[in-house]
């Protein structure tokens, strides 16, 4: 079952009277469960395709299906529960609220979803014990290294169980041993039942996904299947 | 999410960057605190010339010898002999309902000496009603009494700044001091009533004024007669009461001839009322700038917080809070900052005036009008300019606040 389904999508930015065409027309699907990465040069426009596919900016034309629903047809506020209850992102810059511990930052999509408090401390705990920083709970973000600062993304993508995990980049700011570690959380991941979408232009992160999605200019220049899984 | 979550996080956001909120909480301090106690000192000033016209005596009404015209050339003050002793014993006995106390007085400076020391002051003739009509309170002793007037006595009441300059202090009642060589025994002291230089009520010596009169300056005219009006109601009436009988007196037919001249302390009120119309647009312009100042301070640190934090929004979005979820937390934290902000401004500004109040010795006014005024305007501001950029913030895609450098 396709669980992500985008076709002819298109994404025009106007910047006063230049018009730039990130996205000329897209279609592929994954299916529920899938490793994906979408790899491409930078200004490939591979990040505009993941924004919009966490939901996180507007389509110019074409159509998205998420889980069934068409998301070009959504409000605002629905848009946010989608972002909330079906979507964990993991951010290149890690995008942790500052001076804030990690157990807060993991707990904060719960926030949004209206859990109430000892429960979402309870989640949160078991998420960063199973990414591996269950000694570092209460260590605020400038306390913790690159790799710390990625996992605890991860256990914030993770805190609403979502379907989908979007990952822009996630090993880009990170040491090629913390880069290791993050895929692997992401393979295991993978291996729970969750779907993942993983952006990326280095050809050795690509390969832990099972297929890899190729972006040029815009466009699907190819797809490859990995072996390695 | 529920209010009280969205309360809990307001002030967890404000709780974790302290300079941040210590920042823009100060600029809200600072804004209110001055508009309240630019205001209440503005007001203090107001109270302080009133009290002072005030003090002069209540409901006074003076009749000073001299033609009223303006006209013609007229003498200096207290140059002309038109009224007598018996002017003031004659509106005495009429007993007019109108008037309370009839206070004639001599008035004329000279040398007093009281051993080595001597000293220049002010020689009041007076009688018993003069402490009345004037205010005046003994420290010690007593003032002149009925008999001292009727004996001629030669007894004298000081004032403070006398004793000092005479005796350096401590209490001279029954000793002896020489006004013009001629000997007189002190049987009281008088309050200090404060004012400096010409106004100093306090360097003075009173005695009787009929040894005034006969024995110090061989005189048989007064330098004015003090009226105390019955109530407030009632000057115009004594005013034309007293002013009629004196013209009957002096035989003058023609009210604009009369050879005297009188003005009450509403005339005087009445003066000052437009210096204190002044001072009420003084202040009304005081307030307007220090709102004005205060208001821009406010908008500034508050539009820079909110649009230092517009990544977290984008942030916040993208982790599934709705726009308005985010805008609520912005609005709560600024209210917060504001009310907190604004009652240590109220403190701060009424503390600020106390102070400033008992440095330049001014009467210390709370202007309840400044405080809501000043936390009315400046809370608006605040509340607005925290709201505002967080709901255009939150009017981005979380992708483009995300990126908002």
């Amino acid at each position: 079952m396709d669980q992500i389904s985008i076709s002819h999508v298109r994404k025009i930015y106007y910047t006063g009277d230049v018009e730039t065409v990130a996205l000329d027309d897209i279609s592929f699907s994954i299916k529920k469960g899938e490793f994906v990465a979408i790899v491409g040069p930078s200004g490939s426009g591979k990040s505009t395709l993941m924004h919009v596919l966490g939901a996180l900016d507007t389509l110019t034309s074409g159509t998205y299906i998420l889980d069934g629903q068409d998301v070009s047809k959504l409000s605002k506020d629905q848009l946010a529960e989608i972002r909330n209850k079906k979507i964990g992102f993991v951010f290149q810059a890690f995008n942790l609220l500052p001076r804030t511990t990690a157990v807060k930052n993991v707990a904060l999509p719960m926030v949004y979803a209206g859990i109430p408090k000892d429960e979402r401390i309870k989640k949160a705990e078991e998420l960063l014990k199973e990414v591996g920083l269950g000694d570092r709970m209460d260590h605020t973000s400038n306390q913790l290294s690159g790799g710390q600062m990625q996992r605890v993304a991860i256990a914030r993508a993770l805190s609403m169980n979502p379907a989908i995990i979007l990952a822009d980049e996630p090993t880009g700011n990170i040491s090629t041993v913390q880069a290791e570690e993050v895929m692997k959380i992401f393979q295991s991941l993978q291996k729970q039942g969750h779907t993942i979408v993983i952006i990326t232009h280095e050809p050795s992160i690509a390969a832990f996904a099972q297929r890899t999605i190729h972006i040029k200019d815009g466009k699907i220049e190819k797809e490859t299947k990995n072996g390695k899984v | 999410m529920d209010f009280f979550e969205l309360l809990q996080s307001s002030f967890e956001a404000l709780t974790l960057n302290k300079v941040r909120t210590a920042l823009a909480g100060l600029g809200i301090v600072i804004g209110i605190g001055a508009v309240i106690a630019l205001v209440s000192l503005g007001q203090a000033t107001q109270q302080s010339v009133q009290n002072s016209i005030q003090g002069l005596g209540a409901n006074l009404l003076t009749i000073s010898p001299g033609s009223q015209r303006t006209g013609a050339v007229q003498g200096g003050f207290g140059s002309s002999q038109t009224l007598t002793l018996e002017d003031a014993t004659a509106i005495t006995n009429a007993n007019f309902t109108s008037i309370s106390k009839v206070s004639p007085e001599v008035s004329r400076r000279g040398q007093v000496t009281a051993g080595r020391n001597n000293t220049n002051t002010s020689i009041i003739g007076a009688t018993a009603n003069y402490p009345v009509v004037h205010s005046v309170t003994m420290s010690s002793g007593t003032f002149i009494t009925d008999q001292d007037v009727q004996g001629t006595r030669n007894v004298a009441v000081i004032g403070p700044t006398v004793v000092t300059d005479l005796f350096g202090g401590g209490d001279p009642t029954g000793q002896t001091i020489r006004i013009n060589k001629i000997p007189f025994t002190i049987i009281g002291i008088t309050i200090s009533k404060g004012g400096t230089g010409f106004a100093n009520q306090d360097d003075i010596v009173f005695v009787p004024i009929t040894t005034a009169q006969k024995t110090v300056f061989g005189i048989d005219y007064v330098s004015s007669i003090a009226l105390s009006a019955a109530s407030a109601n009632s000057i115009t009436q004594a005013e034309n009461d007293a002013g009629y009988l004196l013209l009957q007196r002096h035989k003058i037919s023609d009210p604009t001839q009369a050879d005297f001249s009188m003005f009450s302390q509403s005339d005087i009120l009445s003066a000052a009322s437009s210096v204190t119309g002044t001072f009420t647009a003084l202040l009304a312009g005081i307030a307007a700038i220090s709102l004005l100042v205060g208001g821009i301070g406010i908008m500034n640190i508050m539009l820079v917080t909110v649009i230092e934090r517009t990544r977290e929004i984008g942030l916040r979005k993208a982790l599934g809070a709705k726009d308005n979820t985010v805008v609520a937390q912005f609005l709560i934290e600024s209210i917060i900052l504001t009310i907190g902000g604004g009652l240590t401004g109220m403190v701060l500004g009424i503390a600020l005036s106390y102070v400033i109040s008992i440095f330049i010795s001014l009467p210390f006014t709370i202007s309840i009008f400044a405080i809501f005024l000043a936390i009315g305007v400046s809370g608006g501001i605040g509340i607005l300019f925290g709201w505002y950029p967080a709901k255009k913030a939150a009017d981005l895609s979380p992708i483009e606040a995300l990126r908002y450098e």
